[in-house]
């Protein structure tokens, strides 16, 4: 006689077990909705905070009583890394929760293909759109990236491959650029080539101040991911007869390539939102700009900063709809960018 | 050493070591080498890593088409050694070395010496297998003459060619495309070894190839540097006493006694094994100590 095992949990909470621990957390709520009410404590906050100090104790109670004070600590400090978690989702999920709510009434059918040039701030939703908004911002994270992304890259090859004799100091130098206020690379930018040089606002000299905000990003996280490479690969490819440089193309690179995509990532999120500089820089024009080297040029940061200063009821929720889109956008460079990343190598 | 009937018998008989009846097992060669060069010496060889003094006057021959296994307790500067061959030594920081290697007779440390091209003439297997990850089977075969940018008439042919004298391509040959990680642990080292093979080097160096695989794919790599040996001259660290006697023609004993590493004996590997000439020698290959 062979006995068929049955695959059990035996080390699982049982029906009752769970049942208090349900009854601890209807308890605790009931407890925050009381104490509200009697004290002078007012808001969703007082809720939340109530309830979790209150499920702390009654669970902790609870062990102390039946397992003992170590237990007693055990499940109080699990309730405040919990506390910990939900207090770090709570403002993201709610500034999601609110542009989502706002900015969808702010959506129409011809948002993504008409500009501004043709609609004031107090007409309806209807009329103007964000393309020039859309195509600003584009222009702006592209002419940035094509700056940004090669000497980014480079300075981390510089300090993870050459290792040269300033690696220290440059090292130092690029931290202590990504501590950069962007309205000082904003106004770096007005100063050392708007106004002598170029005088006029163009994609290119927000795209200049924006790289000087995105080089830091893209070289820390390249380095961090080139260092992560196992120095194996390194010496293989140079056994092999190769030169350094044709080690690193051929070999390091694409092996850091899903991390490098990363850093990109970053350095995008970075600066696609980028505000200051873009005021200072940029014009802000109502209408597409085909030419990103001279002329105000529009960008999403910019059309909801003026959309709010005007104040009308339209444009806050032009506003809205505009951090929406932006939100939407960066949605999708980011997924791109992962696609990319992780797609198989084609020959 | 494991000591079996059978050994005490042959030792009781004619050998006076233990390791008599492997220490014959190499076969004797039974056609010519194809090797081409004149071999690698190693002349007044020293290294130091910083203030670290690792390898002392080391004086080695390598005839063209031999095997020649080093064996020794590990920090006894083997690997160090191999390494100053093909100048990979100077790769790792605050490394520094003293003497000659000469490759057909040209010091490979002569000012001038295009040390790529050395690395060519004198490949590499490392101890733990490394593919390049972001590579196909058939890509890490052939990414030696890509990183040199060496053009081949038949990328194909070379690709086969490689892969049956690694021993790898009857279990490949349907998935070239596939990544070099998909392998085992031995089918990614036979993978190296082919990567090695495919810019003809005239040396390969291995450096302990088998000490992360088991015990078949060891005997898969050991047929090969059998094969292999007949058209280079090879170079194996290995901790395996027993690989050291089933493979190689030569051996030779490194030991550091809390010093430097130093030479302390180079033989026939029948001899180091059956009647090795240092005391230090014999305790060694017998098990008495390291």
């Amino acid at each position: 006689m062979s006995a068929v095992a049955v695959p059990t949990k035996p080390w699982a909470k049982r029906p009752q077990e769970r049942a208090i621990g349900i009854s601890f957390f209807l308890a605790a709520i009931a407890f925050s909705y009381f104490f509200v009410a009697v004290t002078e404590m007012k808001g969703k906050l007082a809720y939340a905070f109530v309830f979790f100090v209150a499920y702390g104790l009654f669970t902790s109670t609870f062990s102390f009583i039946n397992r003992g004070p170590q237990a007693a600590k055990d499940s109080f400090v699990s309730t405040v890394v919990s506390l910990g978690a939900v207090v770090t989702v709570i403002p993201i999920a709610s500034i999601l929760f609110t542009v989502i709510q706002k900015g969808v009434p702010g959506l129409h059918f011809g948002i993504l293909s008409n500009d501004m040039s043709m609609a004031t701030s107090t007409d309806p939703i209807a009329n103007g759109g964000v393309l020039h908004a859309i195509t600003g911002t584009l222009t702006l994270v592209f002419l940035a990236l094509i700056m940004s992304v090669p000497i980014g890259i480079l300075t981390a090859l510089y300090l993870t491959e050459i290792k040269g004799r300033f690696a220290g100091p440059i090292r130092f130098l690029v931290q202590a650029m990504s501590g950069v206020p962007s309205i000082v690379a904003g106004l770096f930018i007005l100063s050392a080539v708007l106004y002598p040089i170029t005088k006029s606002f163009s994609a290119l000299m927000g795209a200049l101040s924006l790289a000087i905000l995105m080089i830091p990003t893209v070289a820390r996280t390249s380095e961090e991911v080139l260092l992560l490479i196992p120095n194996d690969l390194r010496e293989a490819g140079t056994a092999l007869g190769g030169t350094q440089w044709r080690t690193v193309a051929m070999i390091v690179l694409p092996a850091a390539r899903s991390g490098l995509m990363t850093a990109v990532i970053l350095g995008v999120a970075r600066i696609a939102g980028e505000t200051a500089p873009i005021l200072l820089l940029t014009g802000g024009g109502d209408k597409v700009n085909p030419n990103p080297f001279d002329g105000s040029v529009g960008s999403l940061p910019y059309y909801i900063w003026k959309a709010f200063n005007a104040g009308s009821p339209e444009a806050i929720t032009r506003a809205w709809a505009g951090l929406l889109v932006l939100m939407i956008l960066v949605l999708i460079l980011f997924i791109t960018a992962r696609a990319l990343s992780t797609r198989k190598i084609s020959k | 050493m494991i000591q079996t009937p059978e050994s005490e018998k042959a030792m009781s008989s004619t050998q006076p070591s233990s390791l008599a009846s492997v220490a014959n097992a190499r076969q004797e060669r039974t056609h010519a080498s194809t090797a081409t060069g004149t071999g690698l010496e190693a002349r007044g060889v020293h290294a130091w890593f910083g203030k670290n003094y690792v390898l002392k006057d080391i004086n080695l021959e390598f005839a063209a088409g031999s095997v020649t296994a080093l064996i020794g307790p590990s920090g006894c500067g083997k690997s160090t050694f191999i390494r100053t061959m093909n100048r990979m030594h100077e790769f790792i920081p605050g490394a520094a070395m003293a003497g000659q290697v000469l490759l057909d007779g040209k010091d490979v440390y002569a000012p001038g010496v295009d040390v790529t091209k050395i690395r060519l003439q004198i490949g590499m297997v490392f101890q733990k297998p490394n593919p390049f990850p972001s590579m196909t089977i058939g890509e890490n075969v052939l990414s030696g003459l890509k990183l040199a940018q060496i053009k081949v008439e038949n990328k194909d042919e070379l690709l086969e060619s490689c892969l049956v004298r690694a021993g790898l391509w009857n279990e490949v040959k349907d998935r070239l495309d596939a990544h070099g990680g998909s392998l085992s642990g031995g089918q990614q080292q036979r993978l190296c070894i082919a990567r090695a093979l495919a810019v003809s080097p005239q040396v390969l160096l291995m450096d302990e190839p088998c000490s992360a695989l088991d015990p078949g794919s060891t005997l898969r790599i050991e047929e090969t540097i059998r094969e292999l040996s007949d058209s280079m001259t090879i170079i194996i660290v290995t901790h395996n006493m027993q690989q050291a006697a089933r493979v190689s023609d030569y051996t030779a004993f490194f030991l550091s006694d809390g010093g430097p590493g130093e030479m302390i004996e180079v033989s026939r590997t029948s001899e180091i094994f059956s009647q090795p000439k240092d005391q230090r020698t014999e305790n060694y290959v017998t098990g008495r100590f390291g």
